[in-house]
């Protein structure tokens, strides 16, 4: 079990949380190039190591955060919320 | 045994009662090792990353099919190690959209015929695949699939809840039950096969077709020259080839990242469990897709049961207790008579989850390097499919017709495979 450190609840059980994904992809501008949405939509870093992805506590304070955890231990490196909205 | 001046060919001592009965004769004692392990050679006409079921099938195809005959397949650790001795062995080609229905079906008429064709017991047991139904949607959707299958020429039945009952005892088909069981889709075909046999056989055969399978030999880097493949560095050296073939799913994402290629997947590991050896008490293998379940009953005796992903991104082929808790709590439900028993052994595999949830067998954008994976969960049964098709990709240098929609531009084109309508979100598949 995951021991997930929620920005705003502090540490708390894995099956409390959503997982949401690659936190590091961004969407392209409105008129960039057809490639750059494929790659927005579709390709994935997919890193064995250290993974910045998005979280959600749903069983909580039901709000997104970021966690950047290693993909080959599990091992929870940070949590901190989206940027501009700290706790 | 030759040191590896590479393609020797030894006469394989063919498996048979005969050979038994010879054997026994001597204790036993004077079997052949089942293949060579030789150091690699400076150059290989295809290089085939990846020793485990996929890849040993690529190289025994490129051999057999297409008359090539110096290949090595490069393997990291040993045979068999990664996903095709981690999976639960189900074989089936259940699909709805025709390029699955077709690309699995093939991989089904291969399994039939796979230990006559290598000489090996793989032990395809064709004891049959039962999808549960358990409401009018289930229905719906079953109904849909089967007449799908039906259509395409892949054998399926509806079974009718009192039938199931009678088939299969041990499941809660009463009226009151958690799930409800209203009927099932049997895929009589379907099945399992023995998954260590699958890499053991697939290596004995190409072996004595003189592939090179070298173990304990990782790919560390990928050498491209003029936007072509030039060969691989390994931990044992560097190795030139202008054909070269990744079989590393679950690892995809690392291996292409070295030809500076980044692909539509995500690494997730699913986990898989054993409860103790009982007699036989499960004929059938029986899944269902509301609680996300499946369970079948190995040779041994075990009761081999999986669920869903463990939903993060993960390198460690291991997985979390929340999702064992949740595939137990679904096994009691479906059949609570097995709550006597104790759970032996957990583990877990790397899944390739893509964005659309099926494969990529194909060409990747440089000159000589195409790859078969993007598995999700559906690697094991798709073995010698895999092999069959990808070995006809490098050795021709274009798909097959039935891999041709399986291509890594699928996804910038809008082409998605998309099977269960979950869209880009590859834990979801």
């Amino acid at each position: 079990m995951l021991l997930i450190p929620c920005p705003w609840c502090g540490p708390r059980a894995q099956v409390e949380f959503t997982y949401g994904g690659d936190a590091t992809v961004k969407r392209p501008a409105i008129d960039a190039p057809v490639d750059a949405w494929a790659a927005f939509v579709y390709q994935r870093d997919n890193p064995a190591g250290p993974h910045d992805e998005l979280w959600f506590h749903g069983a909580g304070c039901r709000q997104w955060f970021r966690v950047r955890r290693d993909t080959r231990t599990h091992e929870i490196l940070d949590s901190a919320p989206p940027a501009g909205n700290s706790p | 045994m030759s040191n590896g001046a590479g393609a020797t060919r030894r006469p394989r001592v063919k498996y048979s009662i005969f050979s038994l009965a010879r054997n026994a004769l001597s204790h036993h004692e004077g079997w052949p090792r089942a293949w060579r392990s030789p150091p690699p050679k400076p150059r290989y006409d295809a290089v085939i990353v990846g020793g485990g079921g996929h890849g040993l099938a690529t190289a025994y195809y490129l051999a057999k099919e297409h008359g090539l005959v110096n290949i090595a397949v490069l393997e990291k650790g040993y045979l068999g190690g990664g996903n095709t001795g981690r999976n639960t062995t189900i074989v089936r080609s259940n699909y709805h959209l025709d390029p699955n229905a077709h690309f699995y079906e093939l991989s089904l008429k291969l399994w039939e015929g796979l230990s006559q064709d290598l000489n090996f017991n793989v032990m395809y047991s064709a004891r049959g695949v039962l999808n549960l139904v358990h409401s009018p949607a289930d229905m719906d959707a079953a109904m849909r699939r089967g007449n799908a299958m039906r259509l395409n020429g892949i054998d399926a039945e509806f079974l009718a809840s009192d039938e199931i009952a009678r088939r299969i005892p041990n499941l809660d088909c009463s009226p009151d039950a958690r799930f409800p069981v209203l009927g099932g889709l049997l895929q009589p075909r379907g099945g399992t096969v023995r998954h260590d046999a699958v890499a053991w056989g697939y290596a004995r055969a190409a072996d004595a077709r003189g592939v090179d399978i070298i173990q304990q030999c990782e790919v560390t880097g990928i050498r491209i020259e003029n936007g072509a493949i030039a060969g691989v560095d390994t931990t044992q050296g560097f190795i030139a080839t202008s054909k070269l073939g990744l079989a590393v799913a679950g690892n995809s994402s690392r291996l292409a990242s070295m030809a500076g290629i980044t692909l539509p997947i995500e690494s997730h590991a699913l986990q898989a469990l054993v409860t103790e050896p009982v007699k036989p008490a499960l004929d059938t293998v029986v899944t269902s897709g509301a609680v996300h379940f499946y369970i079948s009953q190995s040779d041994r005796g075990e009761l081999v049961m999986g669920g869903d992903l463990d939903f993060c991104n993960s390198y460690a082929q291991r997985g979390n207790l929340p999702v064992i808790e949740h595939v137990v709590s679904a096994c009691l439900a479906l059949f609570p008579s097995f709550g006597r028993l104790k759970v032996m052994r957990t583990w877990g595999g790397l899944c390739d989850m893509t964005m659309d949830g099926s494969p990529i067998v194909g060409a990747l954008p440089v000159k000589g390097l195409t790859m078969t994976g993007g598995w999700c969960y559906g690697g094991f049964k798709a073995t010698p499919a895999s092999g069959w098709l990808h070995a006809y990709t490098m050795a021709r240098g274009e798909p097959h017709p039935l891999n041709a929609a399986f291509t890594l531009e699928r996804f910038a084109r809008g082409e998605t495979i998309d099977e269960k309508g979950a869209g880009p979100t590859p834990w979801a598949h």
